[in-house]
């Protein structure tokens, strides 16, 4: 489903990811791990079309189209979904109303008829139960004045109700306290399905005592420098990321 | 990281047309170009009025006439446009069919222009529940629901039937708020207006619907002066609504209208415009200029008038709708949304005027400039020293969008009571790239979403338009944007 061959790309005249390669196929729950720096937000803002930073190489292919060419907003539409690591807030616009405005350019874009407001709701209504979430918090303006972790949950609430083919979570466990985890992770766990795949960038492997992953890869310096499975990242908890990046070839920056 | 992405988007939201530039093909009786005291007595003699109006025309255009050789048009606003030839404008125009006594009897052209604008003046607006009074050119052209608001002593017609049928209250009201003396512009719509609305609403009378007027240019050349009177007696409620569109004409077409308001004790007037003159061009070539005067009288205790406005037409707008606090205890208020996108210009803002003890006001003002817009805030506290309590709480938020446009802010404030208390908050901000990222990133366009930024900027004012315009507003506001965002 994505194909990362030899990624390169930072921000004007600093290269931040040097030479990523990674693919992940539908039903796939993949862990992007690593320390602080060393690129996992820019990987994931980038599959996103985050225009702050310049691809200078290699390509990615996205159900074999070529993502890279595609604007943001043609991603999301195709199905690509990021959690925000820091969820951006939009005053005056209340949450519901940016929710189906998202929706609804999602269907259109599938050939889907617009919900209007009734279907909406409902749909609206039965996701928030799922992420534990107050109904007050849908009148309420997109992200303003919302706590830390009810910025994550609103993140997991719009996941669940664009149910996008890639999802892409950037640090969505940081910050949160142990409920908030298991409410994220089983919005996670939800939307694992055959065809569709998940990419979880994180710092800690504590999401991934509830949400188990096919494959984990370590990023240090802009490279992956290790993949393996679900024992690599209790292999990491134990040793620390300077285990691996004494062992693997570190290119100064 | 750069912004060139939203820019972009900005420009290109800035760049669509005005769906309202259509001309109507309607023979016209019209005065030549120009003024003098002949053009106020044909136009007086035209509407068969009684003596008292050609009396006020005449006081009012021989004042007008000191001031244009005196200093001419005010210069004091942030604007700026070539001077106006007052001799080559058309002071009255008419569409050649004499006004109708029924709606079945009104030009169908005119008709069809209302329904391309989408006020139907038939039955679809009874169903709705607005009665509409529709100025067209200069002429008032039929008032819906008459006799249903006839029922409770609710008088809502053109000026003009007013003058003809409730000469008293027009001669006791008229110019008692905005004297012909006021202001250049007033005077001059003191001289020519040619039509407008009335409406009177008697003791404890609550208004069971909208009232609504909608004003249309057609006519090549010609200015448009209407003048609208509404009186609230004692314990009575009305809401007003008021829109505006013209043609797409290279030339810019003068528009100076006088609102005046009067509420009495308790009384509550509710006045909301959505303004969409022709704006001009991309370049700026055309479009109205708009120099109005409104302004109400909270004449006894406990009275209120709110005016609400969304601003998206005219190439320049010069508006300050105000309030007078008579009364003790009356409270005014202005909550506005201007949006300047291409070449406009907007100077606008409101006075609050405390005279009464515990008056209250309240300022809510939303600037958007896009494009080369220029978006100005003006406006005046003044707390005289017999009001005793008096409260003032202004909002004045600016919102820019790109890096070509500006926002200018000029509160004065003039306190002579020492038991005043007078706020004042202001905040300028853009639509940052990170908010479009996000917003792109959940599948919306970057027009969608400025448009859905812009708007949840203006919500608060929203809230104060009655539903259906509101709806409406929010939709204009999209549209006037379009092109102007990036």
């Amino acid at each position: 489903m994505l194909s990362i061959r030899t990624l390169h790309a930072g921000v004007a005249g600093k290269e931040i990811l040097k030479g990523i390669d990674l693919e992940v196929r539908a039903g796939e729950v993949h862990a992007v791990m690593g320390p602080n720096g060393s690129g996992k937000s820019t990987l994931a803002q980038v599959l996103a079309g985050h225009p702050g930073f310049v691809v200078t190489r290699g390509e990615v292919l996205y159900d074999g189209r070529n993502l890279l060419e595609m604007p943001p907003e043609e991603r999301a539409r195709a199905g690509l979904f990021l959690a925000f690591q820091y969820p951006v807030e939009i005053p005056g616009v209340p949450n519901a109303e940016f929710l189906k405005a998202a929706v609804n350019a999602v269907r259109q874009h599938r050939g889907l008829e617009e919900l209007d407001a009734m279907e909406f709701l409902s749909l609206l209504k039965e996701k928030m139960t799922l992420v534990d979430m107050d109904p007050a918090f849908m009148s309420r303006p997109v992200n303003e004045g919302f706590s830390g972790g009810e910025k994550k949950r609103n993140e997991i609430l719009q996941m669940a109700v664009l149910e996008p083919r890639l999802a892409i979570l950037d640090e969505t466990d940081s910050g949160l306290d142990i409920d908030a985890l298991r409410t994220v992770a089983d919005g996670i766990n939800r939307l694992r399905r055959p065809d569709n795949a998940i990419v979880l960038v994180t710092h800690y492997q504590r999401l991934l005592e509830y949400v188990t992953p096919d494959r984990v890869h370590v990023l240090s310096g802009g490279r992956i420098v290790k993949s393996g499975d679900r024992t690599l990242a209790h292999e990491l908890e134990a040793r620390g990321y300077e285990w691996l990046e004494a062992s693997a070839e570190v290119v100064p920056r | 990281m750069s912004s060139s992405g939203s820019q972009r988007i900005i420009e290109e939201f800035a760049n669509r047309g005005y769906p309202y530039g259509f001309v109507s093909a309607v023979e016209s009786d019209s005065t030549p170009p120009g003024l003098d005291e002949g053009i106020v007595r044909t136009i007086s003699a035209k509407k068969g009025e009684p003596q008292f109006m050609l009396d006020w025309r005449l006081r009012a255009y021989r004042h007008w006439r000191t001031l244009e050789r005196a200093a001419g048009e005010p210069r004091w606003a942030n604007v700026r446009y070539p001077a106006i030839d007052y001799d080559k404008i058309v002071y009255y125009s008419a569409p050649k069919q004499k006004v109708a006594a029924r709606l079945e009897d009104v030009d169908p052209e005119i008709l069809r222009t209302f329904e391309k604008l989408g006020i139907p003046l038939d039955e679809q607006k009874r169903l709705s529940g607005v009665a509409v009074d529709a100025v067209f050119d200069s002429v008032s052209v039929g008032t819906t629901f008459k006799e249903k608001l006839a029922e409770l002593g609710v008088i809502f017609c053109s000026f003009s039937e007013a003058v003809q049928e409730h000469p008293a209250l027009v001669e006791r009201y008229l110019g008692s708020v905005v004297p012909y003396t006021d202001n250049f512009y007033a005077s001059l719509n003191s001289a020519v207006f040619s039509d407008g609305s009335f409406c009177y609403v008697p003791k404890g009378v609550r208004c069971p619907m909208e009232l609504s007027t909608y004003f249309r240019i057609n006519a090549a050349g010609s200015g448009q002066f209407e003048r609208t009177l509404i009186i609230a007696e004692e314990g009575s409620y009305v809401s007003y609504l008021e829109g505006c569109t013209a043609p797409m004409r290279d030339e810019n077409q003068l528009h100076a209208a006088v609102v005046e308001l009067v509420a009495a004790e308790g009384a509550y007037i509710k006045y909301s415009t959505v303004q969409n003159w022709y704006a001009g061009d991309r370049e700026g070539k055309g479009g109205i200029f708009n120099f109005v005067t409104k302004r109400g009288k909270c004449a006894g205790a406990r009275a209120r008038i709110s005016w609400t406005q969304v601003e998206t037409g005219s190439a320049i707008t010069w508006k300050y709708p105000s309030v007078i606090l008579q009364g003790d205890e009356s409270v005014g208020e202005f909550y506005s949304v201007a949006l300047t996108n291409n070449h406009q210009q907007a100077d606008t803002g409101t006075k609050m005027i405390h005279i009464g003890k515990n008056t209250r006001s309240t300022i809510v003002s939303k600037g958007i400039s896009a494009g080369h817009g220029s978006n100005t805030y003006r406006g005046l506290v003044k707390v005289l020293p017999r009001a005793v309590n008096a409260r003032n709480y202004t909002q004045c938020d600016s919102m820019l969008l790109g890096s070509r446009c500006a926002a200018h802010t000029f509160p004065y404030i003039e306190v002579a009571n020492r038991s005043a208390v007078v706020e004042h908050e202001a905040s300028t901000r853009k639509i940052s790239d990170e908010q479009l990222f996000y917003c792109k990133q959940r599948g919306l366009s970057g027009e969608n979403a400025v448009s859905m930024i812009v708007n949840g900027f203006c919500k608060e004012i929203f809230r104060n338009l009655p539903m259906e315009f509101a709806v409406e507003a929010s939709r204009l506001l999209s549209v006037s944007l379009e092109g102007g965002v990036g």
